[in-house]
């Protein structure tokens, strides 16, 4: 489970995010909806826990561990992850290598992976060197099956993917977060369902992965602030409706 | 031989002329004279104490000679072990190519001038031996040529003059290695080499320095490259040195001939290494490329290229990276010189450090931040070399994996 409490950040000396609180529970997969500069961005890479986002109050639990003042990477072995927006290119690494670091002491298939997002094609490519919006999205999301975490942190996944790759893109994110289980003979729905332990966080725009994502649960982000709803298509009706400012309105006034 | 004389005597009158570029050295603190040794059959090679094949190796020295196609090793002054395994390539020591080819001499000092500094001029005065190594029409060496200078004797002035020769089609990869015995850090090393690569022909040149903290060394090469012939120029240097200074020069004397340069240079605290390229574009059509990728750990390193277009219709570029990690200074000189209108040359250059983000992003994906740290470092030395064989790929990789030990 991840739970936020009252998180105050400061980037470069400026306030972002301001008394936020948020609980993700095993299985569930929620929606960050925002507009531009709300500080989307900030909050994820706060959870991954990039220094430069400066928590000044509250705390971040995952798993029962105060993960505040983590380094990312002790986060990351923890079982979080993060699919970015724009990913810095790493000269000289080849993306079957990079595949390979997520995935550590686990043993995958490189190439076969690769093909679930139509990426074998990249592998010997350095990494994101080149690599156009909706490339990226697929690489991300390719480490993200190497890395396998159990809180899986999206930013803008289906922003800048082609037609063409957009139910790629929303499938692998569908199946990576558990919500594409079907019944088995041995178990019902409802066991499949209970049984799902990943969590997610993904900011959209479009809301386009709604299509693919079952959501259990829309925020929205504004001016550093969270309000939350139970429905994320509501939210974006809303949003697409009324625009950001009266949906957070409304919001405020319910809560 | 009246040709000989000629040049001790204008290597005399240059015994005392600095070279243009770095520290100038009394070459008088050194010792000369030569150090007799008896020919290594294969299995003396295979027998050598762990230690040091160990240092050969570190030298891309293979000393199974499995996946070679010819062998040269020169102990301080003598040649150990000299031949080859295929028809059509030839190794020969200088000395005995001087006494009985009269070729020899339609390429020896023909590209390097003997009277350039005092280290030709010490080179001619007082050789003490080199490599020649040649393939002869449209031979094509199935594996490399290994070839490997080693200083054992302390405080030891080895003068080397190395002649190499790829004739017209054929296809010749060298790889040469550098380096002192265990427990000798003193000496100085003065090599000459010069690269005849005629028509069509293709050259790969790779060599691997694993010198000294107190050695001095000063190679002088420069290279000719015939019609349609390409000239690859490998350089790596992960160990400490006292001073080090090359500038291997190029002259693309044919139409559409190419000369591409690579070299990864890691400087050690106390070290310094003047480093560089040059390449003429003389003829329409050619080609030529220098990548640099240099680490600063503490030591100083120079890193000059220079590309100097001499007619239309050549392109060439040149490219500087470096990484300061641990201290020390990266000067880096890039120089392009059009000498007329149509030329496309470029240069990129880059002195920094490793950008944090980058470390962020490995550090989620699960590394730690010193684990991170040497993945970004591998991946800056980590240079795509086309048309390099395997086997010398191999040794450039297994150069860079030794160095992380140093970097880190
Ligand atoms: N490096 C930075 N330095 C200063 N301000 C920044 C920096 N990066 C982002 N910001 C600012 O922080 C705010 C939140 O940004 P961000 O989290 O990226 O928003 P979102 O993802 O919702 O678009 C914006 O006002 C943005 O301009
Ligand atoms: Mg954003």
């Amino acid at each position: 489970m991840l739970l936020i409490e009252d998180l105050e950040v400061e980037l470069a000396g400026k306030k972002l995010l301001k008394h936020i609180d948020l609980e993700i529970k095993p299985g569930e997969t929620h929606i960050l909806f925002g507009p531009n500069g709300s500080g989307k961005t900030s909050l994820l890479m706060t959870i991954m826990g990039y220094p430069q986002y400066k928590v000044t109050g509250g705390k971040i639990i995952f798993k029962g561990v105060d993960i505040t003042h983590l380094p990312i990477n002790e986060r990351a072995e923890l079982g979080i992850g993060m699919a970015y927006q724009r990913p810095p290119t790493i000269h000289g690494v080849k993306t079957h290598q990079m595949v390979k670091i997520c995935a550590r002491d686990r043993d995958v298939e490189v190439t076969e992976l690769a093909r679930r997002v139509n990426f074998q094609d990249f592998l010997d490519r350095d990494v994101n060197v080149g690599f156009s919006g909706g490339e990226i999205k697929r690489s991300e999301l390719l480490q993200l099956m190497a890395q396998d975490p159990d809180l899986m942190l999206f930013d803008e996944p289906e922003s800048g993917v082609d037609i063409e790759n957009i139910a790629l893109v929303g499938q692998t994110i569908a199946r990576l977060l558990q919500k594409e289980c079907t019944p088995t003979d041995i178990k019902s729905m409802l066991q499949v369902k209970r049984e799902r332990t990943k969590m997610g966080l993904i900011i959209t725009h479009t809301g386009h992965i709604l299509e693919y994502v079952n959501a259990d649960k829309g925020q929205v982000l504004f001016d550093g602030v969270l309000s939350c709803s139970d429905n994320p298509r509501g939210i974006l009706e809303c949003i697409s409706q009324m625009g950001y400012e009266e949906c957070v309105r409304c919001q405020i006034a319910s809560n | 031989m009246p040709n000989r004389e000629q040049l001790r005597e204008r290597a005399l009158k240059a015994v005392n002329k600095p070279a243009a570029l770095g520290a100038d050295i009394d070459l008088a603190q050194f010792d000369l004279s030569p150090v007799e040794r008896r020919p290594m059959d294969k299995e003396e090679l295979l027998s050598l104490p762990p230690i040091e094949k160990q240092r050969l190796m570190m030298a891309g020295i293979d000393v199974t000679e499995s996946e070679r196609s010819g062998t040269y090793i020169q102990m301080d002054t003598s040649v150990v072990r000299c031949g080859t395994k295929q028809e059509g390539i030839e190794v020969i020591p200088i000395r005995q190519a001087l006494e009985k080819y009269d070729w020899i001499w339609d390429y020896y000092w023909k590209l390097v001038a003997v009277d350039a500094d005092k280290y030709t001029a010490a080179v001619e005065l007082n050789l003490h031996d080199g490599y020649v190594i040649r393939a002869l029409p449209g031979a094509k060496s199935v594996y490399p040529v290994q070839a490997c200078l080693y200083i054992d004797k302390p405080n030891l002035q080895q003068n080397v003059h190395n002649i190499i020769i790829a004739e017209e089609d054929s296809e010749l990869h060298i790889i040469t290695g550098c380096s002192t015995s265990p427990h000798t850090t003193r000496g100085a090393h003065l090599g000459i080499s010069e690269f005849f690569v005629k028509k069509n022909a293709k050259l790969s040149f790779t060599m691997i320095h694993n010198w000294a903290e107190d050695m001095v060394v000063r190679p002088r090469s420069v290279a000719r490259v015939e019609e349609g012939g390409l000239f690859l120029n490998n350089y790596i240097c992960m160990k400490p040195v006292r001073t080090l200074q090359l500038y291997p020069t190029t002259h693309l004397v044919g139409e559409n001939a190419v000369a591409r340069y690579y070299s990864i240079i890691v400087g050690s605290p106390g070290s310094e290494y003047d480093v560089g390229g040059r390449v003429h574009l003389k003829e329409v059509g050619t080609r030529a490329e220098i990548v640099a990728r240099t680490i600063s750990n503490g030591g100083k390193i120079i890193a000059r290229g220079h590309l100097i277009g001499e007619v239309p219709d050549i392109k060439a570029h040149l490219e500087c990276k470096g990484l300061i990690l641990n201290g020390g200074i990266i000067h880096a000189i890039p120089e392009l010189e059009g000498r007329v209108d149509g030329v496309e040359m470029s240069h990129e250059a880059a002195v920094g450090k490793i950008a944090a983000e980058e470390i962020a992003y490995l550090m989620s994906r699960g590394l730690s931040e010193d684990e991170a740290t040497a993945t970004i470092v591998r991946g800056f030395l980590s240079v795509d070399i086309p048309g390099l064989p395997p086997q010398l790929k191999a040794e450039i990789d297994r150069a860079v994996e030794q160095s992380d030990k140093t970097v880190m």
